[in-house]
């Protein structure tokens, strides 16, 4: 039994100079000028106010060269094709599962886009059709690729590779999507003994290292069997790692993702997110990526 | 109810830990989260707390106003509850959504706050019959994550703490008429007596064992709860089981007695943060809303 009781801190005040010095990042708030040049294009995240260009989000001023957009810090997820994401069923329709992803509107699924058990070149039945709530159901977790982008912005996903499907047991962490740094591939075996996920719509999935996999379930089947306490003890942590990561607002890779972990170690799993804890291990993190990267 | 979608997977996964004693956060079964009170939020009341539970967030501001007793109780002033649930905390509480989830709330809060064993309710009575003090508890939900009860009735002993009525005397002029004047003086109130206010302790019932301080997602896998309101000194003032489900008798005594003994724990150190918060006084930041 244990209750943590206190007064709340006042948040450090970073100065503005100082942080775009260190970082060398145009940073702005909603309201702020960009340039009063107007040489330049309208991009996202900015609109025009009295002949101004001004930031409509907060976020990171990026240019391409007469293109001016603000990379908002905390949005929903605009996906591209190839991005690697993990969502939430919400509805079974006719030929198709709608997912939500974490966008401004829900993906969709379409049956065609799965593998089903029984191979590659195997034609989708009308039986199939009235099957699907048995191979995925309202509620249930899926990683999936972008296969393609609506003109509204909805997305198409699939999941053609034994990579991609069904999840089973283990936990999701949701953080920003401009939190998760795009790199060659999302899916990662970290050393500390448990596998990660992480999808560039800011969902995070963490789960005990599979052993072999089945082939033929072509990813549908979970495993019900009790997930063994060391490998719990390591999930929980990196959760609330990722949590304390996302809090400083660090971006999340694998080697960042490791880091914290081993910082952590000193500390209890449920102090981890104590505020000053998080402080130290986020700051210890930070040190080690800066001293690896030179 | 804010409600989330979990997937028969998950569910096993957080069942499982539950049984280990080992919760996806890394607690135990009988942890709370980190819990950050203040009070004095609100100027326009007389006494308010905003509580901060993982991300459940609620404020609480009292009002204390001049009514009339009730007639079965005429020298007792008494307490009236009212919780609005914000659409901040969820979509699904716009427009009427939250009503029912509120009225659930305040009618709970009122059975468990406004009796004479929680608060010297006699304290608040100005002439018997005539004139008593009420005060009008409102409750703010501006984040659900779990474990409302536990938050609001923390929220709702700190701003008990926190609240200042002001004095009154009863002059009477010579045809007998009865007239009430205010002190003048800001500082001239009385306070109420915090030592018999009950925190609220909900047990979850998540396969074989119970948790305490539930978050959403165990929320979702409990088929039951209890309710318990518990004093400092560790005395069970009110028992309440919600949820579809149903529990044995055995596991009823179970939760009874966990709910007693982490009752008992969580009053040490909230008084412990309200009387240093209050010797600080003027030295202390004051953190709000966007700290």
């Amino acid at each position: 039994m244990a209750v943590d009781m206190r007064l709340p801190s006042v948040r450090k005040q970073v100065t503005d100079s100082l942080l775009s010095a260190t970082t060398g990042k145009h940073l702005v708030v909603p309201g702020d000028v960009i340039t009063s040049d107007t040489g330049f294009m309208r991009g996202h995240g900015t609109y025009m106010d009295e002949e101004k260009l001004t930031a409509s989000v907060a976020g990171e001023v990026e240019r391409v060269n007469k293109l001016i957009c603000v990379r908002p810090l905390k949005t929903r997820f605009n996906g591209e094709v190839g991005d690697v994401v993990v969502g939430r069923i919400t509805e079974v329709q006719q030929k198709r599962w709608k997912v939500e992803t974490n966008s401004r509107l829900d993906s969709v699924l379409l049956l065609s886009s799965v593998n089903l058990p029984g191979g590659e070149l195997r034609r989708r039945s009308a039986e199939d059709e009235l099957t699907m709530r048995h191979y995925l159901q309202e509620g249930d977790l899926i990683s999936a690729e972008v296969q393609s982008v609506f003109s509204d912005g909805a997305l198409s996903l699939h999941t053609r590779s034994l990579k991609y499907g069904k999840l089973g047991q283990g936990v999701l962490v949701q953080v920003s999507p401009s939190l998760v740094k795009r790199q060659k591939t999302h899916f990662h075996n970290l050393t500390c003994g448990a596998s990660i996920i992480l999808g560039n719509n800011g969902y995070v999935w963490l789960y005990p290292t599979p052993g072999q996999q089945d082939e033929e379930a072509g990813g549908y089947y979970t495993s019900m069997e009790p997930v063994s306490l060391s490998d719990r003890e390591v999930i929980s942590r990196l959760r609330n790692c990722l949590l304390a990561l996302a809090a400083h607002k660090v971006l999340l890779y694998d080697t960042s993702v490791l880091y914290c972990y081993e910082s952590s170690l000193s500390h209890q799993i449920k102090d981890i997110l104590k505020p000053e804890v998080m402080e130290e291990i986020v700051m210890e993190t930070r040190q080690r990526l800066m001293d690896q990267e030179g | 109810m804010a409600t989330v979608q979990v997937s028969e997977a998950e569910k096993v996964y957080i069942m499982h830990g539950v049984r280990d004693d080992l919760r996806v956060d890394g607690r135990g079964c009988e942890d709370y989260r980190h819990m950050e009170i203040e009070t004095d939020v609100v100027s326009n009341t007389d006494g308010s707390a905003k509580v901060t539970l993982g991300h459940t967030v609620v404020l609480v501001g009292i009002k204390a106003e001049i009514g009339k007793p009730k007639p079965m109780v005429t020298d007792e002033g008494y307490l009236e509850f009212f919780v609005d649930c914000s659409a901040n905390a969820t979509p699904e509480f716009e427009g009427r959504g939250g009503e029912e989830l509120g009225t659930e709330l305040s009618n709970t809060l009122y059975k468990v706050f406004n009796n004479r064993n929680s608060i010297d309710l006699r304290g608040l009575c100005i002439s018997p019959g005539e004139h008593c003090w009420v005060l009008y508890v409102d409750v703010l939900l501006l984040q659900c994550d779990g474990n409302l009860f536990d938050a609001i009735s923390v929220a709702i002993k700190a701003a008990l703490f926190n609240t200042r009525i002001p004095k009154v005397h009863i002059s009477e002029d010579e045809e007998g008429g009865k007239e009430i004047e205010l002190s003048d003086d800001p500082y001239d109130c009385m306070r109420l007596n915090v030592e018999n206010v009950p925190c609220i302790v909900t047990l979850c019932k998540v396969g074989h064992r119970h948790v305490v301080d539930a978050t959403l997602l165990e929320k979702a896998c409990s088929v039951a709860s209890l309710l318990i309101s518990v004093t400092q000194r560790g005395t069970v003032t009110c028992v309440r089981k919600v949820g579809g489900g149903s529990l044995d008798p055995e596991s009823i005594f179970e939760m009874t007695e966990t709910g007693k003994r982490v009752g008992k724990a969580l009053h040490a150190p909230l008084m412990e943060v309200l009387q240093k918060e209050e010797s600080l006084e003027k030295k202390r930041q004051k953190v709000g809303f966007l700290g």
